[in-house]
């Protein structure tokens, strides 16, 4: 059996440079804003109201941020439930990615809703007829799988290496005793995280899409399908990969390191077929719905359904069939970009540009303090990203080999 | 399956179910109440008949602890010319539109929740804090509510509004008939103030025989439908009305309950946890196998 070696260090590499400081002003901005939020109220910082509910913060940090970190689950799914070992490399940095990932997704949810200091209610008050409380109960559980299956992560850092500070340090011993029966148990027990990992995404991917079903002829006909829960799942599972390999090519520019193109490569070349099925449900749904009659219609719906389809789907997915495209970085990158693009834009589709409510006065857009938000996030995200790559062993160092045969032993099936 | 046994199989099931997944079942609820009551009561409204006096406004405030005002405030007629929405200061308001085909007044139209049958803010909200009463009031529990308002986004009529401007426990405001009144026997304030008697509140199967029984003996003066009598499964509020309620600025929705849809897709993705379940176990199946496939391998290759 051809094992691939693979090696996950901390990333030895200045933390602070020019675009890291750019970084931390954007996130500065955004934390500002949200003080304005807590301070004087949603209707200070935002531009919702009555008509517009929901705006900016639900369509991209909570719903585009669910079906981005959806490389969390694809990645598991392929490596750990498929045993495809030459993908562990990716396993642990889509990981981190998801759990970064579902993090802001939680905290996006926080600041969104009005009574932030109930957000603990739906753990106890229960209604199974919605979909909100379904997406809502499977991202906290999910996040918490995410949080164990990361786990392993820490456990490998600190063991043997516990050192606390002054008078802690007599506690050093104990520590590393419970970081080792941690371990211990995971390892026999993690295959039922993962499998619960796949199961809970696949389950609160769909349900996001059940969420607007209910608002019925508020939304615009090219996007209000019966079948959107579908659709949603099958454009998260087919953003999984590109998302990884965007990712990964990033952090490889931004840390110095050789980009893993070996491997990106093959994950690239499965990204056609998944892409193609979704499309052909797209369309099929639309010939179903005959709602291609909207598209002859100059309006902004129609504009941003033809952009969603042809620069998020269509193009990527013919990037993706060409063998050159999957060989030649800058190619593999942008078609990734252009799959991300895609699905990004279609949650912002669903949630924002598809919503029209019937009495309407003003169109919604969102506000700078929105903007700000949202931007600044993402800011947080990458900086949470690089600091923790940079002091746990998540990225492998492509080339150095070691005795650890995978990165990412599926603790409990592996013997 | 009557409503009731409905809901009873599906909280059994839900709870073998979570029993099934490891969850606790002790604080389970398959759901808010959501009764259909034969007797349920109802308004019906008739544009025909309504003044635009607005009197109904004041009460509503009045009602409700709003800042309601001076009552002859609302004579201003100035303030109809301009549409308006019920939100977190006035849970309802009056509306006026060009005259229809029998009178040379104005056609006033009130606005408030309409008191779905099968009401999409009990189905969407994420807490279950929306609940449909015996009596047909839509009311919601203000201690258990997030905030999320998703009851905004889901509801036809537009009706749910927010306090933006509040940092710190902002409501959902909408009309709730009066629970607090009629609980006491009382007529809803904007039933009881009304002086031209355009609103009239009954059961509401009753309502719609006095509206069918209206529109029979004056062919000319109204338009053959009662708005609300079908409308999304039909509500607790209904209209007569002279000219075509799309005029009147109200949706046009089909007949079908707007959570529907939802509620089947949720139910069809949930039933009885099965269809999670084999998931699992599918996937698991694949992690054993293939384990098992590369096991193997090993061993030949050796």
């Amino acid at each position: 059996m051809n094992h691939e070696l693979v090696n996950p260090v901390p990333i030895k590499h200045k933390f602070f440079t020019p675009g890291v400081i750019v970084l931390f002003v954007i996130a500065i901005n955004g934390l500002v804003f949200l003080m304005g939020r807590f301070f004087f109220g949603l209707g200070a910082v935002t531009n919702l109201n009555n008509e517009y509910p929901w705006g900016l913060w639900i369509g991209v940090d909570v719903a585009a941020g669910v079906a981005l970190a959806a490389g969390g689950f694809t990645t598991a799914a392929l490596g750990h439930v498929m045993h495809r070992e030459e993908y562990h490399t990716i396993v642990r940095p889509a990981l981190l990615t998801a759990m970064l990932g579902y993090t802001f997704v939680a905290i996006g949810v926080f600041v969104d809703i009005g009574r932030w200091y109930c957000i603990w209610h739906p753990l106890i008050m229960w209604n199974g007829n919605s979909a909100l409380f379904e997406v809502g109960i499977c991202v906290v559980i999910y996040m918490t799988v995410l949080y164990i299956e990361f786990l392993p992560v820490v456990t490998e850092r600190f063991i043997g290496k516990v050192n606390l500070p002054g008078l802690l340090s007599g506690l050093n011993k104990l520590v590393d005793k419970i970081l080792r029966l941690l371990d211990h148990g995971l390892s026999k027990t993690m295959f039922v995280f993962i499998i619960a990992g796949v199961v809970l995404s696949t389950l609160h991917q769909s349900s996001l899409g059940t969420l607007m079903v209910i608002a019925g002829p508020k939304m615009h006909p090219l996007w209000q399908t019966p079948v959107l829960p579908l659709l949603f799942l099958l454009s998260a599972v087919s953003v999984g990969f590109p998302m990884v390999i965007f990712e990964s090519l990033i952090v490889s520019r931004s840390l110095k390191l050789k980009p893993e193109m070996h491997i990106l490569s093959r994950l690239g070349s499965m990204i056609a077929p998944l892409l193609g099925i979704y499309l052909a449900f797209k369309i099929g749904d639309m010939f179903i719905r005959e709602t291609f009659v909207y598209l002859s219609e100059f309006t902004t719906a129609s504009v941003m359904f033809s952009i969603e389809i042809v620069l998020g789907v269509i193009i990527p997915l013919r990037m993706f069939l060409s063998p050159k495209v999957l060989k030649a970085p800058p190619l593999l990158f942008t078609a990734s970009a252009l799959v991300v693009f895609g699905v990004l834009l279609n949650r912002i589709n669903n949630f924002i540009v598809a919503y029209t409510p019937p009495y309407s006065t003003e169109s919604y857009f969102p506000s700078i303090g929105e903007i700000s938000v949202t931007v600044g996030f993402i800011a947080i995200l990458v900086l949470a990203y690089r600091f923790l790559v940079m002091n746990f062993p998540v990225i492998s160092m492509p080339g150095k080999q070691t005795a650890q045969p995978t990165k990412y032993t599926i603790r409990g099936v592996e013997k | 399956m009557s409503g009731k046994s409905r809901r009873e199989f599906l909280k059994k099931s839900i709870t073998a179910g979570a029993i099934a997944t490891g969850l606790s079942s002790s604080t389970l609820k398959a759901g808010p109440l959501n009764i259909l009551s034969p007797d349920r009561m109802g308004v019906l409204v008739d544009t025909t008949v309504c003044v635009g006096c607005r009197n109904c406004e004041w009460a509503c405030k009045d009602a409700h602890n709003l800042h309601a005002g001076n009552l002859d405030s609302y004579e201003d007629r100035k303030i109809l010319e301009t549409k308006r929405r019920p939100d977190h200061t006035a849970l309802t308001v009056v509306n006026e539109y060009p005259r229809g085909k029998y009178s040379n007044l104005p056609i006033d139209v009130k606005v408030q929740c309409m008191h779905c049958d099968h009401p999409a803010c009990v189905s969407a909200c994420i807490v279950g804090a929306f609940s449909k009463q015996e009596n047909g009031s839509v009311i919601w529990d203000t201690d258990m509510c997030i905030g999320c308002r998703y009851c905004m986004a889901a509801c036809p009529f537009q009706i749910p509004a927010f306090e933006y401007d509040k940092a710190l426990d902002p409501l959902i405001m909408k009309c709730d008939f009066c629970f607090d009144r009629t609980k006491e026997g009382n007529l809803p304030a904007c039933v009881n103030i009304c002086p031209v008697e355009a609103l009239t509140y009954g059961p509401r199967t009753e309502l719609i025989k006095v509206a069918r029984k209206r529109i029979k003996r004056n062919p000319d003066r109204y338009i053959d439908h009662v708005f609300g009598e079908l409308e999304v499964g039909g509500t607790s509020w209904m209209y007569l009305a002279s000219k075509d309620f799309k005029e009147l600025d109200f949706p046009d929705l089909g007949k079908n309950p707007a959570p529907g849809v939802s509620e089947s897709i949720q139910h069809g993705i949930f039933a009885y946890f099965v269809p999670p379940v084999s998931l699992y176990v599918l996937l698991g199946g694949i992690m054993w196998i293939t384990k098992r496939r590369k096991e193997l391998g090993t061993e030949e290759k050796i």
